[in-house]
């Protein structure tokens, strides 16, 4: 076949306009995969210094006279407990920092010295003092860690070249802590800390461990509560409402909590539960209770296209064997669907984990500096903390948020890569 | 406390032993109506059902108690707010041991206990599918509620016209410098113009992603490339607040300034951006149902014609799947109305009235984060504010949930 030279023309046209159209949408998939890994990209870089920490080596003299204990009286097991719990050691620690820098005479630059170390300094000595690692009178080694400018500008994010005045960490600083470098008293090492101390006003010292349990908690009462009213709403719907147009209200309400903003739910939480009801502020249980209104349709939702996926087959061999509707339902296709109810509310959990906004509304965005112990206590979760930390001005705060998304992250990538897994495996029978 | 939530739980499991043995002593082991362990799941579905009873009726008492009535003596009153949990534990002991000494006493040897404990587990199985309305009758309840009170403050004329956001009230009465000013349009201005930048973003990225994936891609890359978009839509948004805020935003200010422009640090655009990007998914998924849902028998039809692939999709496909993307875009535009976190990291707090998306603008998530945020007396307008700023973005998303969700239907019926 021949064709003319204005339809060859033509045809060449065409044919450019398919490969554009085409590479259109490899562009909109390599921008949205660009976005994704300079997002995962930037979180670590800046996040994963935070997981480390400089401390240094310091020898302090737990002296008699320094700790207000007298050597000659005797004292009672609680009476000595107390005394060594409120002994001054913030004077012991800068006791120590003058004797490491005898030449230290200015005022001034004492100040700097006592400034460089962090005040887990004094908590570390206490603990080895009460748990008796550390006798009164003697002098007693302590790797303990540095404060947050120092440790900022050991990982190097403070330039030394600039003008003094611009940066918090001063000349003589740079000084000293170069003289303990070179004395091998400076090391840097994994904080495991970071895992289980609470919040604090002190970027070295602020862990996550009061946010992990608190987002635990979370999603405890999130799970007790959305799993068994999500599965027994699915049940109802899916085997024994009737077809009517109360069943169909209740459908339509279930799609469009579904589709409601979360800050929604926040305000629903702290006029109902908070001020009507009168339950505790910033408690992960009334946190868990409004994330559960959050995830019910989800479980709901996902529960009834596990129940509806069993096949009849198993319904019609129940029922013709003498079960009841209700045993047929919970001894023969609850069973099977169950995979797949699982699949839908771990979903559920892994969005109510990374749910922010409606625990902002009732309170869990206040700073707590201690680790929940229950569910009525205040608390923080992961993502408030991660929110809290990216407002505080010190850079260590914002590599402490940045680590923080990585541990949330993880914890997503667990429980999404377990919910594809048992996808996996129930598709695969 | 734990004594008697233990003390419940015991109850719960001895009535289940006890009835189990006493049908057992009734010899009602041969009819399917009434073996011994329906008896037992009878009682203990009751005592559960009591106890939980119990506490709900404890906790609204305490609503009660809790405004001091006069007709309780202020001793009596002291002394049950100072333990709630308790007495509220404690009532629900009550109610579970009253059913389970009713239970027992009303069942009899020969009793089809089976039926009645389906027609509770049934009933109560019901119960749990009327929390979704209950949620919903919760939400309305409580935002019309907060915001009537509102407006019995500020009039609604005075918060629909007008130009000037600012929620300052006056702390003290004395003071005279701020009225506070409460009105929306700058507020909807602010939140228009991000969510229009988020779809501008989102629909061509979210619907070429679609069509290449649908139409385009080998079911390995298909299987490769679709978990990236599942990952953009399982990535917290506080995650896309922190990158909004610490990423893009210095960076439009540093382009800004290196071109001569002056870029607000909290600009419409680093937050409508990230948002376009949180939103792609959905664009996608439903754009990527919707135009699988097109028989194949139109492509193949326009493919034998003689058109292109790309002129089967532009012609006839996307026309054919338009109602479901259009349903996919509304839902998306939802939810960009409603997102929080990015928008507070990332789009300031100030009302400015300009839809200039190089400046600072502030949405209504923003707003009811701001108002209600740190320490709140319940009768200031400024917090109440927030619950009449709740009635707005829950309307509107509402209306457009529901458009885009019977698009899709109707179309989805279309084709079935």
């Amino acid at each position: 076949m021949t064709l003319s030279q204005e339809a060859l023309k033509r045809r060449a046209k065409r044919r450019t306009a398919e490969t554009r159209f085409r590479s259109y949408g490899i562009i909109a998939l390599g921008i949205a995969g660009a976005m994704l890994l300079t997002l995962f990209f930037t979180v670590f870089t800046t996040g994963i210094s935070a997981f480390w920490r400089h401390e240094a080596l310091i020898e302090f003299q737990l002296t008699e006279k320094r700790m207000k204990i007298d050597p000659t009286a005797s004292y009672s097991d609680a009476d000595y407990e107390k005394l060594a719990r409120s002994a001054p050691y913030n004077l012991i620690v800068k006791d120590a920092m003058y004797a490491l820098f005898p030449d230290v005479k200015k005022r001034k630059h004492k100040k700097h010295l006592g400034k460089m170390i962090s005040y887990g300094a004094e908590i570390a000595l206490r603990n080895a003092v009460l748990k008796g690692k550390a006798h009164v009178g003697d002098n007693f080694k302590l790797w303990v860690p540095v404060s947050d400018d120092l440790d900022t500008f050991l990982k190097g994010y403070i330039d030394a070249s600039l003008p003094e005045k611009k940066r918090r960490v001063k000349d003589n600083e740079i000084e000293w802590v170069h003289k303990l470098q070179d004395n091998k008293l400076i090391r840097s090492s994994f904080d495991w800390g970071f895992f289980t101390r609470a919040d604090s006003r002190e970027p070295e010292m602020a862990g996550m461990g009061g946010a992990i349990k608190g987002s635990f908690y979370l999603l405890l009462v999130t799970f007790l509560l959305s799993v068994p009213i999500g599965v027994m709403a699915a049940i109802y719907l899916e085997e024994f409402a009737r077809q009517n147009k109360f069943t169909d209200f209740i459908e339509i309400n279930i799609n469009n909590l579904a589709a409601v903003p979360s800050i929604i739910f926040g305000l629903l939480g702290l006029a109902m539960f908070l001020n009507f009801l009168g339950f505790p502020r910033s408690a992960p249980l009334v946190g868990g209770m409004v994330l559960s209104l959050m995830t019910l349709p989800t479980v709901i939702i996902a529960s009834r296209n596990a129940i509806a996926a069993v096949p009849p087959t198993l319904r019609e061999a129940a029922i013709g064997l003498g079960a009841s509707p209700m045993q047929t339902v919970l001894h023969h296709v609850l069973p099977v669907a169950l995979p797949g109810i699982l699949t839908g509310t771990i979903l559920g959990l892994a969005r109510a984990l990374g749910e922010t906004a409606p625990l902002i509304m009732i309170g869990m965005v206040a700073f707590i500096a201690s680790v929940p112990d229950s569910i009525v206590d205040p608390s923080s979760a992961l993502p408030v903390q991660i929110f809290l930390w990216v407002d505080s001005p010190e850079r260590a705060f914002v590599a402490k948020s940045n680590a923080a998304i990585m541990v949330m992250l993880g914890f997503l990538l667990v429980m999404n890569g377990t919910a594809a897994y048992l996808r996996h495996r129930a598709e695969e029978r | 406390m734990f004594v008697l939530a233990g003390i419940i739980v015991a109850l719960a499991v001895a009535s289940y032993f006890l009835a189990f043995r006493r049908a057992g002593h009734w010899g009602e082991t041969q009819g399917l109506k009434h073996l011994p362990r329906f008896h037992g799941n009878f009682v203990v579905t009751w005592v559960l059902l009591a106890s939980l009873i119990g506490w709900a009726v404890a906790t609204a008492s305490f609503i009660w108690v809790r405004k001091k009535p006069e007709s309780l003596d202020p001793a009596l009153i002291d002394m049950l707010l100072a333990d709630q949990p308790f007495y509220s534990l404690a009532l629900s002991l009550i109610f579970a041991s009253f059913a389970f000494l009713t239970v027992w006493f009303s069942t009899k040897a020969g009793t089809a206990v089976r039926r009645w404990l389906e027609t509770t587990q049934r009933r109560v199985m019901l119960v749990a599918a009327m929390v979704a309305v209950l949620t919903t009758v919760g939400i309305i309840a409580s935002l019309v509620f907060e915001a009537y009170r509102f407006f019995e403050l500020i009039p609604i004329q005075d918060f629909l016209f007008c130009t000037q956001w600012s929620p300052q009230t006056a702390i003290r009465s004395d003071q005279v410098a701020a009225a506070g000013s409460f009105c929306v349009a700058p507020l909807l201005v602010g939140t228009l113009l991000i969510s229009f930048i988020a779809l501008l973003v989102a629909v061509p990225l979210g619907l070429y992603s679609a069509i290449y994936l649908s139409e385009y891609a080998s079911p390995r890359i298909r299987t490769w490339t679709k978990p990236l978009l599942e990952i953009l839509a399982g990535i917290p948004t506080v995650v896309y607040g922190v990158f909004a805020a610490l990423i893009v935003a210095p960076y439009l200010r540093d382009s800004g300034a290196y071109f001569g422009v002056s870029v607000s640090s909290e600009s419409a655009l680093a937050a409508g951006l990230v948002m376009g990007v949180m939103i792609i998914p959905f664009v996608s998924s439903l754009s990527d149902d919707a135009i699988q849902a097109v028989p194949l028998s139109l492509r193949e039809g326009s493919l034998g014609l003689g058109s292109t692939k790309s002129e089967t999709i532009k012609r006839v496909v996307i026309p054919a799947a338009l109602p479901g993307i259009v349903g996919g875009v509304l839902l998306a535009a939802s939810r960009a109305i409603g997102e929080t976190m990015i928008v507070v990291m990332a789009a300031g707090l100030t009302a400015n009235m300009t839809v200039n998306p190089l400046e600072a603008v502030t949405t209504f998530t923003v707003q009811i984060v701001v108002l209600l945020v740190g320490d709140q007396e319940f009768d200031s307008a400024k917090t109440l504010a927030a619950f009449a700023l709740g009635i707005f973005l829950f309307i509107v998303t509402l209306v457009l949930n529901y458009f885009a969700l019977k698009i899709v239907r109707e179309f989805k019926e279309q084709y079935e």
